[in-house]
C-alpha cells in the first residue's frame, strides 16, 4: 500500500463516518462504536504494528492515517492504541482487541515495576492518561520494562482535556503474572515511546491544521461584508497566508520526523516536529478563529473540533519549552561548531 | 478541496555527501591559507578570489552542462555545496546573481551565442552579474519601470535609472529589465531583459551607503547606453514572463534562512556546552526551526530538480525563512546582556551587531513579506 492510498482510504471514511454530530456525541460520553469498528476493520490500527523486519514499518501509513483522523476530529484513541499495540507486539506480550490506553514514565509521571515472586509487582500513577476508562488493556512503560495491564485495573479519576477527549488520572497498584511483563528493546525504552508519542500527537495537529486553514480560506471566500468576499481584503490575506506558511512547515516537520524514525534517528526529530508543530498550532488557531469571526466562537460551527484538539495536542507529550529545552541541550552538546555538521545530517 | 501547496520529502543521495566532505575541507584549507574569512551573508562578502577558487573546482554553474563550463550535477548537489559555504560565511557575492540566477536564465532563454559568450565565464568565477530592477519609482511594483530601450540601428538606446543594485559596481554586466513599448493595456506586456555591459559609454554606477556604513548597492543610470541587438534576452516583450519564470530558484535557497546562522554559532558557543535553561530553550527552538526550514527549502530543491515550477512553496519558504533569519538576533539579544558592539573583541556582539543592522533587508530583497504573503494568498485562491 503507497501512503496516498492509505490517506485517501482514511480520509474518505472518517468523511463519511465521522460526522460533527458523532464527534458532539463522543465529547458528551457516547463512545463512538460504529465508528470504532470500521477503524478496526479498515487494518488502520495495525499501520504501525505491521512490520518487524525494521521497527517502523508503516509509521508512514500510521501517520497518514492520523493525518485524516484529525481532519474530522475522529473522537478515538487511535493514536494511542497504535502505539499501544506496537509496542506490545514488539515485546511479544499479547494485547486484547479494543482500544488501548498507554501509561509512560517520564517528566510526569512516575511508574515502577518490581519483581515480586514469580510476578512482578506495578505501581504509581499517571496523569491524564489519553481514554484510560474506554480501554481494554494498558500497556505501561516503565523505563526498560514494559508491562500489560487487562483489564484496566486501576483506580480512574475522569478528567478530559480542552477538547472534551477523556484523559484520566490513574493510580496502578496491582501484581502481575510474568507472561504481562517483558524487557524493553533497546530502540524502544520510555523515552522513545514518549518521542513517539509526541510525534503521533505532531501528526494529529498537522492535520487538523491543514483543515481548519481550508475551513478559513473556504470562509473568506464566501463571507461578504463591504459588498465583498472578506478574502479578497488584503489584511485577511496576509494573515491567511500566514497561517499558509505554519500549516507548510507544520507539515514539512512531520514528514521529515517520519523520514528521521525510519532511519532509526528518533531522538532529535520527533521532539523538533512537536515543537514545531506545536507552535504552528498556536498562531493558526488564533488566525482562522479571527478570519471566522463570531461563528467560529459558536458551538454550532465545526471549527472548535478542531481547534480545541490543537490547543490541547500541543500540550499533550511535551509542550514547545520543554522540547526546546531538551533540543537546545542536545544542541549544546554538540559544541557550537558542530551544530551544523549535526543538523546537515538531519 | 486539497491544500493548494505540496513539499515532497527528499532524500540527499550521496554524492551529496561526498560532495559536502569535499567543499568543507576546501573552505577550511582555504580559510588557513587567508584567501577568505567568514563575514554577512550572501549578498555582503564579496570576493573575486574565493569565487575564482572555487569557479576552479566546478562549484559555480554546477547544474549546467558542460559546453557552457558546467559540471552537470543536480540541483541537490549545488544545494549541498552553496549552503555549506553560506552556514560558513563564505565569500560568494560576487558569484552569486550570476550562478543563482543569470546564468539559468541565458540557459532558459538565452541564443546559443550568449551562452557560450557568457556562461563559460560566469562559471570560472570571473564573470559577475547584477540584476536592474528596481526603479526610484518602482520597487514593488515592478511592472511600473519606466527604463526604456529604444530601437536604433543594429540595436537600442537605453536610458533609464535603476536603484538598489547590489554590487553594480563590482560586477562586469546587469541583466536588465525594461520597456520595450508602451504598457497599452496589459502592464506586464512589453517588458524586455538585455544583457547591459557596466563598462559601455553612457553607464553611471553611484554606490548608496547603507545603514550599515557599508557601499553595496548603488544607483545605475543609463543614459543614451547602445544595446547591441545580441544582447537581447529571450523574447522582446516577454520580460515580465522570463523574470517571474525564475523565482521559484531565486525564493527557496538556504540563502533566505541563513543570513544570521553564524550568530546562533556564536551564540552557542557563548553558553558553551552545558547552557542555562533559558539559553538551552532559545538555542533548541531555533534549531527546530532551522531544521524544518532546510527540510521545506530541500523539498522544493527536489521539485526544481524534477522540472517542476513550485513558485508557491518557494514564496512560503521564503517568508518564513526570512521571519527566522530576523528573530535569530532578536531572540539571542535577549541572553546577551551587553548587547551589540563592533570593533570589540567579542565575536557574539560582532555578529549580533552585523546581524541586527542587515536584517531589515532579508525582508526587502527577493521580493518584500507583503509581495509574498500576497503570492500565497493567490496560491490559496483568495485573489
Amino acid at each position: 500500500m503507497t501512503d496516498v492510498l492509505v490517506y485517501d482510504a482514511a480520509e474518505r471514511l472518517f468523511a463519511d463516518l465521522a460526522t460533527p454530530a458523532v464527534v458532539n456525541a463522543a465529547e458528551a460520553g457516547t463512545w463512538p462504536a460504529d465508528l470504532w469498528s470500521a477503524v478496526t476493520e479498515a487494518g488502520f490500527l495495525d499501520a504501525l504494528a505491521g512490520g518487524f523486519g525494521a521497527a517502523l514499518d508503516g509509521l508512514g501509513d500510521a501517520v497518514d492515517v492520523l493525518r485524516a483522523a484529525s481532519r474530522h476530529a475522529v473522537p478515538l484513541p487511535i493514536a494511542e492504541t497504535m502505539l499501544a499495540l506496537w509496542l506490545a507486539k514488539r515485546v511479544g506480550l499479547a494485547a486484547p482487541e479494543g482500544p488501548l490506553a498507554l501509561a509512560v514514565d517520564g517528566p510526569e509521571d512516575h511508574l515502577e515495576l518490581r519483581r515480586a515472586g514469580s510476578g512482578w509487582h506495578l505501581a504509581g500513577a499517571a496523569r491524564g492518561v489519553p481514554w484510560a476508562r474506554h480501554a481494554h488493556g494498558l500497556v505501561v512503560s516503565t523505563g526498560v520494562t514494559i508491562a500489560l495491564v487487562t483489564p484496566v485495573s486501576a483506580a480512574i479519576e475522569q478528567g478530559k482535556n480542552l477538547a472534551g477527549e477523556p484523559r484520566d488520572d490513574i493510580v496502578l497498584e496491582l501484581e502481575l503474572d510474568a507472561r504481562s511483563v517483558a524487557g524493553a528493546p533497546k530502540d524502544a525504552d520510555a523515552a522513545d515511546v514518549y518521542r513517539m508519542g509526541a510525534l503521533f500527537r505532531a501528526a494529529q495537529m498537522a492535520g487538523a491544521l491543514e483543515e481548519v486553514l481550508q475551513l478559513a480560506v473556504t470562509y473568506a471566500g464566501d463571507r461578504v461584508q463591504f459588498g465583498r468576499p472578506i478574502g479578497k481584503f488584503q489584511a485577511i490575506q496576509q494573515q491567511l497566508a500566514l497561517a499558509a506558511e505554519q500549516v507548510a512547515a507544520a507539515g514539512v516537520a512531520v514528514a521529515a520526523a517520519v523520514a528521521a524514525a525510519g532511519a532509526g534517528d528518533l531522538a532529535f526529530a520527533a521532539g523538533a516536529a512537536k515543537l514545531r508543530v506545536g507552535e504552528a498550532a498556536g498562531k493558526v488557531a488564533d488566525i482562522v478563529h479571527q478570519v471566522h469571526g463570531a461563528i467560529g466562537f459558536t458551538h454550532e460551527h465545526r471549527l472548535h473540533q478542531l481547534t480545541r484538539r490543537l490547543w490541547s495536542w500541543r500540550d499533550e507529550f511535551g509542550v514547545e519549552s520543554a522540547w526546546a529545552l531538551e533540543l537546545g541541550r542536545l544542541a549544546a552538546s554538540q559544541g557550537a561548531d558542530g551544530i551544523w555538521p549535526f543538523l546537515a545530517l538531519r | 478541496m486539497a491544500i493548494a501547496f505540496r513539499f515532497d520529502p527528499v532524500t540527499l543521495p550521496p554524492a551529496c555527501e561526498a560532495l559536502r566532505k569535499e567543499v568543507r575541507a576546501f573552505l577550511a584549507d582555504a580559510r588557513a591559507s587567508g584567501l577568505w574569512a567568514p563575514a554577512g551573508d550572501f549578498a555582503t562578502n564579496h570576493s573575486p578570489a574565493f569565487s575564482r577558487a572555487i569557479g576552479a573546482r566546478g562549484w559555480i554553474g554546477m547544474t549546467w552542462p558542460k559546453k557552457y563550463g558546467g559540471q552537470e550535477r543536480s540541483m541537490l548537489e549545488r544545494y549541498v555545496a552553496t549552503e555549506e559555504m553560506l552556514v560558513a560565511g563564505a565569500p560568494v557575492a560576487a558569484h552569486w546573481i550570476a550562478d543563482r540566477q543569470s546564468g539559468p536564465l541565458l540557459l532558459r532563454f538565452g541564443t546559443e551565442e550568449q551562452r557560450l559568450d557568457f556562461l563559460p565565464a560566469i562559471a570560472r568565477g570571473e564573470s559577475y552579474f547584477c540584476i536592474g530592477m528596481s526603479e526610484p519609482d518602482s520597487g514593488s511594483d515592478l511592472a511600473s519601470i519606466r527604463t526604456r530601450a529604444d530601437r536604433t540601428d543594429g540595436g537600442f538606446r537605453l536610458n533609464g535609472r535603476k536603484v538598489w543594485t547590489s554590487h553594480a559596481h563590482r560586477s562586469h554586466y546587469a541583466i536588465t529589465i525594461c520597456r520595450t513599448s508602451p504598457a497599452d493595456g496589459d502592464r506586464h506586456a512589453g517588458l524586455s531583459q538585455f544583457i547591459v555591459d557596466l563598462k559601455a559609454k553612457g553607464v553611471t554606477i553611484r554606490p548608496i551607503k547603507n545603514l550599515a556604513g557599508n557601499l553595496d548597492f548603488n544607483e545605475v543610470i543609463f543614459d543614451d547606453v547602445f544595446l547591441p541587438a545580441n544582447r537581447l534576452v529571450g523574447k522582446e516583450g516577454a520580460g515580465w514572463q522570463q523574470v517571474t519564470s525564475e523565482l521559484a530558484f531565486e525564493r527557496s535557497g538556504p540563502e533566505r534562512f541563513v543570513s544570521t546562522f553564524r550568530l546562533l554559532v556564536e551564540f552557542a558557543r557563548r553558553i558553551g556546552s552545558n547552557p542555562d535553561p533559558r539559553a538551552a530553550e532559545a538555542l533548541g527552538r531555533l534549531t527546530a526551526h532551522l531544521w524544518t526550514l532546510r527540510r521545506m527549502s530541500l523539498s522544493v530543491a527536489g521539485m526544481l530538480q524534477a522540472g517542476e515550477t513550485p513558485n508557491l512553496e518557494a514564496a512560503l519558504v521564503k517568508d518564513l525563512g526570512n521571519s527566522f533569519e530576523r528573530e535569530i538576533p532578536e531572540l539571542v539579544r535577549l541572553l546577551a546582556p551587553r548587547g551589540a558592539r563592533s570593533g570589540g573583541n567579542d565575536r557574539f556582539e560582532e555578529t549580533l551587531a552585523e546581524a541586527v543592522l542587515h536584517a531589515p533587508s532579508f525582508t526587502l530583497r527577493g521580493g518584500t513579506r507583503e509581495i509574498l504573503r500576497g503570492i500565497i494568498a493567490r496560491g490559496l485562491g483568495l485573489r
